[in-house]
């Protein structure tokens, strides 16, 4: 090794020195160390559930589950209380597809927008807000429904409720909009250049190109964005709170006051129903029913994601 | 000190046509038997191989004859592979790396290796070079800016890099990128240097000044590359082996192999007839 002979020092050697100096084998801790920080979200995860289960078996101890599945009525409040969980469910559905009928046109539409027709200055401007959008307490969302929006619909429809579905229903879609729209354009950016020129060279125009091979392209990563965006809408909380009402009911009517399960569950919490009530069971038994809503749609969104994804 | 200075006392010694058959120097590597399944395919089929110091050692075949796979055994690469088998042995200085006691980043410091796509660390120039030194515990600044020149130098890449040291290095062309990561590897001053088709991401100027390169480090270094361009492993080799079908068909010194093969299917190859 001519090099090395010339050389006044030599890495190899100065690499040997260091070495021996090693003590502790960090290579041997560290999988160990980050084992133990992925186990505690595991243990976590484990936790809550068996608590949902305990308290939820404890609320089915006192009230049947098949009334509680079927009865029409959610009156814990009555003097003769009637657990049945369909108005709450009812409600909360109402709210998820009011803000799906808000949410998916307009972030496909931005999504679409953002990744096949905006130049890179327009794109600059409104990704950002669409991000402050999505960073909004929902807390203040909850009273730009009840305030602005519920007053400007009740010009429109003087027949509204002051506490109704449509306008915490709207503005649930505008708070997930941006959910949709961000990971939609994620999807559809990551669809190949090569795919689009492919297109392009059999003379198709920009929209059809678009329509017809970059959207059915993307078509996975754009479903499972809308339905991890109801799956939020489901479990959004704060601003049917607010703007809701809470007034459980089965009516499809949305200008009514409505009750979603999550607004229950912070009227009871922030009640006065006593440890150990009946009322205070029944939050566990609407959180689990909650939690079972909102399971199902994360394992049909990596389902969805996984089953059509496209190989490119 | 300089490695200009010292290459410029040797006769160019990179042709084989004053050569009849290359004198063997030392061994670096020496495959015995060795057998590779990627799960139920038989990837290598009984190799055996010696390599040696200071000379360049051309692997040439058809696409799927396991040249890539033998290469990423040297070092060991291939584990990265999963559900990868072998049997058999391959000494490096006398010592089986396949020996699952031999410790593979020990055997990875000393063995470095050139990919088929440059694939510089998204850093600046200098800290690509300085990476390899600063994880095994080199901090003195001096000698790491040292190292930076040497290696840079020794890469033939310096006087196109030496006042842009700190800007980020895929502002490179492919060429340069790929000559920095020979310059990022030559900085830990390996013993043995891998290249895996270093050049078939290259432009026809690149691969020049890259194949010059390599036989400029052959006077430092062993160096062992695989290529699918036999005019390129004609041109820089001193002896090549022929792969097909996970088998080594031929290995002599590049002379004879590219004018007088032994066997009909390496004759066939190097002539065109397939592959």
């Amino acid at each position: 090794m001519e090099l090395r002979k010339t050389e006044t020092y030599s890495v190899q050697q100065m690499i040997l020195e260091k070495k021996s100096k090693k003590k502790i084998n960090m290579e041997k801790v560290m999988p160990k160390l980050l084992f133990l920080m992925a186990a505690i979200s595991v243990f976590t995860t484990i936790g809550i559930i068996l608590t949902l289960i305990f308290e939820t078996f404890i609320f089915f101890d006192r009230v049947s589950i098949v009334k509680f599945l079927t009865e029409a009525k959610w009156l814990p409040f009555a003097s003769t209380p009637s657990y049945g969980i369909m108005p709450l469910v009812i409600g909360t559905l109402k709210i998820t597809v009011i803000a799906a009928v808000v949410a998916v046109p307009i972030g496909l539409a931005t999504a679409i927008f953002l990744s096949e027709y905006a130049s890179e200055k327009t794109r600059r401007i409104i990704k950002p807000i669409l991000e402050v959008l999505a960073g909004i307490p929902t807390i203040v969302y909850g009273f730009f429904a009840l305030t602005f929006v519920t007053p400007v619909l009740r010009d429109l429809f003087p027949s509204l409720d002051m506490f109704n579905a449509l306008s915490p229903g709207i503005v649930v879609g505008i708070m997930i909009m941006p959910m949709i729209a961000s990971l939609s354009e994620d999807a559809l950016v990551s669809v190949p250049k090569s795919i689009r020129e492919g297109a392009y060279a059999l003379g198709a125009t920009k929209l059809e190109t678009t329509i017809k091979v970059v959207l059915p392209a993307a078509i996975s990563g754009i479903v499972a964005s809308i339905v991890l965006a109801l799956s939020r809408a489901i479990g959004e909380t704060m601003i049917v709170s607010v703007a809701g009402g809470s007034t459980p009911n089965m009516s499809m009517d949305v200008t009514s006051s409505i009750q979603t399960m999550t607004a229950y569950i912070v009227q009871v919490s922030s009640g006065d129903a006593g440890y150990g009530t009946t009322i205070y069971y029944s939050i566990y038994a609407v959180g689990m029913t909650l939690f079972v809503f909102t399971l199902i749609m994360n394992l049909l969104a990596q389902f969805i994601s996984r089953k059509f994804r496209e190989e490119y | 000190m300089n490695m200009t200075l010292m290459r410029e006392n040797e006769s160019p010694a990179n042709g084989f046509e004053n050569v009849e058959s290359v004198p063997f120097s030392e061994k670096v590597y020496e495959t015995s038997n060795l057998n590779l399944w990627y799960g139920e395919n038989h990837a290598l089929k009984n190799i055996n191989l010696d390599m040696h110091q200071n000379e360049v050692t051309a692997i040439i075949g058809p696409s799927g004859c396991g040249k890539s796979t033998y290469i990423k055994t040297l070092n060991r690469m291939i584990e990265l592979v999963p559900d990868v088998k072998t049997t058999g042995q391959i000494k490096y200085r006398n010592r089986n790396i396949l020996d699952q006691s031999y410790k593979v980043e020990d055997l990875r410091t000393q063995v470095g290796m050139v990919f088929q796509k440059p694939n510089p660390f998204p850093k600046s120039i200098y800290d690509n070079v300085v990476y390899g030194p600063r994880i095994h515990g080199i901090k003195n600044k001096k000698v790491l800016d040292e190292i930076v020149e040497k290696s840079l130098k020794g890469a033939a890449i310096w006087d196109e890099v030496k006042d842009r040291l700190h800007e980020n290095a895929y502002g490179l062309s492919g060429g340069q990128q790929q000559r920095l990561c020979i310059a990022r590897c030559l900085a830990i001053e390996p013993d043995v240097i891998l290249m895996d088709e270093p050049t078939s991401a290259l432009d026809p100027i690149s691969t020049l000044k890259i194949e010059e390169l390599v036989q400029e480090l052959k006077k430092d270094f062993s160096i062992i590359i695989v290529t699918h361009n036999m005019q390129q492993a004609a041109r820089i080799s001193d002896r090549t082996a022929f792969f097909l079908n996970g088998e080594v068909i031929e290995y002599s010194d590049t002379n004879t192999i590219f004018s007088n093969p032994n066997d009909k299917r390496t004759e066939d190859y190097i002539t065109g007839r397939f592959g």
